[in-house]
């Protein structure tokens, strides 16, 4: 399968396969209207499988959003053909706004105005927990 | 601006700080009686709780400050969609510290964030009651004479009662505690505490259904309700319902010197019997509960500069 390659742009490389598209959604990519690929269960020596995104355009990523679904990603900035940057990315420290908290009895279940704001509480596990009732984030999917 | 949503909040020198200022007031009340004149605490109660207002607005009084606030949902703002938010804002601006009662979890954390004034939280849902563990802490403190190296059993419903969980939580912060856990299989300790506290920590810990078996160990038995709702059938509640049970005759076997303490209300799970026994300090805990809780207000007060 041959795509296009990326003259100035961004290619998020080692996400675990399957969650590509879970990191498409939550970066809102849907929103762009440049070029840009989804490649599912791409060989990989490391992970066996992966997925890739590849957007022909120099936006800027919410870094905390990638690090949340796929910690293992390099991000990589591809500027007149060449990568010219690899970013690693980590668990953040907070979430704000990325993942809601299904706890039917917090107060953001009835204060809608409120960020839904979660924080790393185990990083080995990666276990993040609601900030108002500390409810453990759902597993990612 | 320093306010108490989790009993985490305060390190073991603050509450060492608190018991040891509780202390002082039984001692000296009269010392204490004007140290909050012209101060309001405002009594933010979004559901009832009568003995936690009422233990709030007496440790006011005794202070020689004021009270103000409402003690349900219906008669506050909030019955107008106004958001806990905006209360806080609002209420801030008539009182000098808030203690709030709230059903959803975390509302208190979200006054704090938005009141220019201290916030006490007086229990939210299920969450945390950090001023019910600082009354534990402070009975077992005055009871055992110390809040290390003794062993308490928890007894009853130990999946869903918050004070069992925060207290857990809190003596994890102290040397040589040993805990039991005594209760059905239906109504066991959750394992994240007893893997994020219990485990985490190293504190030695055994689970049993037997109460008779461990009593003679215990320095402190904490009791709970054992409620009809939390089980799926009938007929096992009406099993197990009586087996936790504390009577005259369970006591047998225990300490000359062992405290038992219980949240209340009570309904059934110790009889009255023991009323009179000198073991039993769950009225005296009630007490406990309104010196902490001043000693409490004069710290927040204090560290906010209005007092």
């Amino acid at each position: 399968m041959k795509v296009d390659e990326i003259k100035n742009g961004i290619v998020i490389d080692h996400i675990p396969a399957g969650r590509g598209m879970q990191l498409y959604e939550l970066l809102e990519l849907e929103k762009l209207d440049c070029h840009l690929a989804i490649i599912k269960n791409a060989l990989s020596r490391k992970m066996g499988k992966k997925d890739i995104i590849k957007i022909d355009s120099t936006i800027s990523l919410n870094v905390d959003i990638v690090g949340y679904i796929a910690p293992t990603v390099t991000i990589n900035i591809i500027r007149e053909g060449v990568i010219c940057e690899k970013k690693k990315v980590s668990l953040p420290e907070t979430l704000t706004n990325v993942i809601k908290c299904k706890n039917p009895r917090c107060i953001t279940s009835t204060e809608q105005e409120l960020d839904h704001k979660f924080k790393l509480t185990d990083r080995d596990a990666g276990v993040y927990r609601c900030i108002y009732c500390e409810t453990k984030a759902a597993d990612k999917k | 601006m320093r306010s108490l949503i989790d009993i985490l909040d305060f390190t073991p020198e603050e509450i060492n700080e608190l018991i040891d200022t509780a202390n002082d007031i039984i001692a000296y009340p009269d010392k204490y009686c004007d140290r909050c004149k012209r101060k309001k605490l405002a009594t933010l109660f979004f559901e009832p709780s009568t003995r936690t207002r009422l233990s709030f607005e007496a440790a006011m009084m005794e202070l020689g400050g004021n009270v103000l606030g409402f003690s349900e949902a219906q008669s506050s703002s909030s019955a107008k969609g106004e958001s806990v938010a905006d209360t806080a804002k609002t209420v801030s601006c008539y009182a000098d510290i808030i203690a709030m009662r709230h059903p959803k979890e975390g509302a208190p954390l979200v006054a704090a964030m938005n009141a220019s004034i201290p916030v006490i939280n007086a229990g939210d849902g299920g969450h945390n009651h950090p001023t019910q563990t600082l009354t534990d802490l402070l009975t077992i403190s005055r009871e055992v004479g110390r809040l290390s190296d003794f062993t308490i059993g928890f007894c009853g419903d130990l999946k869903f009662g918050r004070t069992v969980h925060s207290l857990i939580t809190a003596l994890s912060r102290y040397a040589g505690i040993k805990v039991i856990l005594i209760s059905p299989e239906e109504l066991k300790l959750p394992s994240y505490v007893r893997k994020d506290v219990l485990d985490k920590n190293a504190i030695p810990y055994v689970e049993t259904s037997s109460l008779e078996s461990v009593m003679g160990e215990l320095d402190v038995l904490y009791m709970t309700r054992v409620q009809r709702e939390r089980f799926f059938n009938e007929e096992d509640y009406l099993r197990l319902k009586d087996s936790y049970i504390l009577t005259p005759e369970k006591l047998e076997s225990a300490k000359e010197r062992l405290c038992i303490m219980h949240p209340l209300p009570r309904v059934n799970e110790i009889s009255t019997a023991i009323d009179s026994d000198p073991r039993a300090a769950y009225f005296r805990q009630v007490n406990y509960g309104k010196y902490i809780r001043m000693a409490l207000i004069l710290k927040l007060l204090s560290e906010a500069g209005r007092i």
